[in-house]
């Protein structure tokens, strides 16, 4: 009913009728000048360092590895199943939980946890953002519960910007229902334009680049 | 005439504490933004926002089908769209969703459209729980005062305002400094985020060839309101439409920047459906509620159309410079600042206080600084008009017409002018301020008593433009 109504208002504002196609839209408006990837990755930490977020340029698996182990001290952690944390064999580390049987029991692993440690789909080098898009593999609430956000980020998901992760995925609905860009730790300046981190999301990122 | 109600805002110019606060705000937000859209930080700024104002220009003279379109990809998706003319079916969707759902706890982040209708207060009076979690706006609630300013919306509020506030409403310890009251507010929202059934958001684009609700924020507040709940609902203005996922690399290059002078916010959500198989979480149901309340009578105004452009940057308000003294709340409406003087008239009706059209300078400041390129002084000008017009038919203003033709006649007029500027520099009393504030009090009235209520009127220069201009041509010649 107000469907119909509305659509009819809207269409009567405009002139047009029913099922008209819509005219030509204005070009699509993608550049980016394309940088070596070794540029990228020290733009991308150095955007990261810039938020307040901690960086890390790992060698190797082990590398990153140690670099979880350290910051998790064994306190209780939550990590998701992407590819690059097996690899790196962060699923073995103490404290860190990655498989459970129900949603409740996932809510409150990570309410719980001191860490979250997530992988990266891209990275952006000139904001430092990282983009994770939601699957089995990668749920939403790692990197949005606990109070420090850990993203390994394979070097060569590092993009320039966001006219390149548009290029990519011209259309990322298709293949995620969130796609999320976070860039830096959480942060508020509501009361009295202070700065404070940390104010529902966590309030530390750390990215290691692999 | 149409009279401003200088009355109104005296106590706001009277605040010395208020005014330094919105002061600085505003002007920290504005040193942000210049550093942010400055040449060396962002070499297309003017071509993103002439994009960004051919699509929002394209997408609204093609509404209908992008607004279909979109629809199809949230069905497409398994998520809903329901569509409402009015604030009241808003209010009617979401007390039958929260009923059949056996819902009362709803989280909330920050939405200026839900302002727009009043949401809390109309969920309140239905017994369901309305919980706003974005930072300011929680303080906002618990205040029980409407925003003061789009993007920070606590800007009038002292970190003392909120230790009362807080101890007040929320039963717990005085507390003075921000990052401790930050603390507070986060413990006692993350219990409402894990108990809450439905989380309800705005949105800040809506995405015609994907279904998604595009949300820009700072806190996480609006990941969590989205991902907690088992169901999340957006509630969004028809004109939110953009064509394509990839015009986002457009938007979000200018919005962040225009706001808070960030490259981009700390969290953006692209957010198409409820979660997909496997998914560990995520909300089970998805609704986007299309909202018109107004929209289509604007969009009928081919003049002012461009009007309905706006991503709520607030911009133009930290750049006003009549936002930056009287401050949000002396705006009859939701939305404060130029945007606000054009939008209210509108949606409303121009004989709905009239005066804000008129209470503007014309600096330009807010057409120059918008991301989309609203001409906003170009908007105040035809709404003057209109106000104009509709007073000249019930017979008003006949004093000001009979000015402003006076005026115009001498200004067309370059002899009789410049003699009128002579003669008013020799009739000015020798070197004494306040020539016009020393006037009798009989003559001290109506428009003239509130322009001398702040100010004199400068002395006449000793010499005029014009005859400087005349001895300056000559030097040269020499």
């Amino acid at each position: 009913m107000s469907r119909d109504h509305i659509l009819h208002k809207v269409r009567t504002a405009l002139g047009r009728s029913a099922g008209q196609p819509a005219a030509e839209p204005p070009p699509v408006r993608l550049c980016g000048p394309q940088s070596d990837l070794e540029a990228r990755i020290e733009r991308f930490l150095n955007a990261v360092a810039g938020l307040n977020g901690k960086t890390y340029r790992a060698r190797s698996c082990e590398e990153v590895r140690d670099y979880a182990a350290r910051l998790v001290d064994g306190r209780p952690a939550v990590a998701s199943c992407t590819p690059v944390l097996t690899a790196c064999g962060i699923h073995g580390l103490p404290g860190v939980r990655y498989q459970f049987s129900t949603r409740d029991e996932f809510q409150t692993a990570c309410a719980q946890a001191a860490v979250g440690i997530t992988g990266a789909d891209y990275a952006l080098a000139d904001t430092g953002t990282v983009v994770l898009l939601a699957s089995h593999q990668e749920p939403r609430m790692i990197s949005l519960l606990p109070p420090v956000h850990l993203a390994v980020v394979p070097k060569e998901r590092i993009l320039s910007g966001l006219d390149e992760l548009f290029t990519l995925l011209p259309r990322p609905s298709e293949l995620t229902s969130s796609l999320v860009l976070v860039t830096g730790p959480s942060r508020t300046a509501d009361i009295e334009q202070i700065l404070v981190r940390g104010v529902h999301g966590p309030g530390e990122i750390h990215v290691v680049v692999l | 005439m149409i009279s401003i109600p200088h009355e109104r805002f005296e106590r706001v110019l009277a605040d010395p504490a208020l005014q330094q606060a919105i002061y600085a705000a505003t002007g920290r937000l504005m040193e942000k933004r210049r550093e942010a859209v400055a040449p060396e930080a962002l070499p297309d700024y003017q071509e993103l926002r002439s994009q960004a104002r051919r699509i929002k220009e394209h997408t609204l003279e093609n509404l209908d089908y992008y607004l279909e379109q979109f629809e199809a990809e949230v069905h497409a998706r398994g998520g809903r769209v329901v569509w409402c003319r009015d604030g009241d079916e808003v209010v009617d969707f979401l007390t039958k969703l929260a009923r059949e759902k056996n819902a009362r706890l709803i989280v909330k982040s920050k939405s200026m459209t839900t302002e727009e209708i009043h949401l809390n207060q109309q969920l309140e009076q239905r017994e369901l729980e309305p919980v706003e979690t974005d930072l300011g706006e929680y303080i906002l609630q618990l205040a029980g005062e409407r925003p003061y300013h789009i993007v920070a919306p606590a800007l009038h509020k002292t970190r003392y305002d909120v230790a009362d506030i807080f101890s007040r409403r929320l039963g717990v310890e005085r507390e003075e400094i921000p990052e401790r009251q930050t603390r507070i507010a986060r413990a006692t929202l993350r219990e409402k985020f894990l108990a809450a059934d439905i989380g309800l958001t705005g949105a800040n684009f809506l995405v015609a060839d994907s279904g998604a609700v595009v949300l820009v924020e700072n806190e996480g507040n609006a990941r969590l309101t989205t991902t907690a709940p088992r169901i999340h609902v957006a509630v969004a203005g028809i004109e939110k439409l953009i064509p394509r996922a990839q015009d986002l690399a457009v938007f979000l290059k200018l919005l962040g920047r225009s706001a808070t002078g960030q490259p981009l916010t700390v969290y953006t959500s692209v957010l198409a459906g409820p979660r997909r198989e496997g998914e560990l979480d995520g909300p089970e149901e998805f609704y986007v509620v299309l909202l018109d309340n107004g929209r289509t009578r604007l969009l009928a105004d081919r003049e002012k159309r461009e009007s309905l452009f706006c991503i709520r940057c607030g911009a133009c308000l930290n750049h006003c410079p009549v936002y930056r003294k009287i401050g949000g709340h002396n705006y009859p409406w939701v939305y404060s600042g130029p945007i606000g003087a054009i939008l209210t008239p509108q949606y409303f009706g121009a004989g709905h206080e009239p005066w804000l059209p008129f209470a503007s300078s014309l600096c330009g400041a807010c057409g120059e600084v918008c991301p989309v390129k609203i001409d906003i002084p170009k908007m105040l000008l035809l709404l003057r008009r209109e106000i104009g017009r509709s007073l000249a038919r019930e017979g008003k203003g006949r004093w000001e017409r009979w000015a402003f033709r006076v005026w115009a006649w001498l200004m067309t007029r370059p002899k009789l002018y410049e003699f009128a500027g002579v003669a008013a520099s020799a009739l000015a009393p020798e070197g004494s301020e306040g020539w016009l504030t020393g006037l009798p009090p009989v003559l001290r009235r109506g428009p003239l008593a509130a322009w001398l209520s702040q100010r004199d009127l400068p002395l006449p220069p000793g010499r005029s433009f014009r005859q400087l201009w005349r001895v300056r041509s000559r030097v040269k010649r020499v």
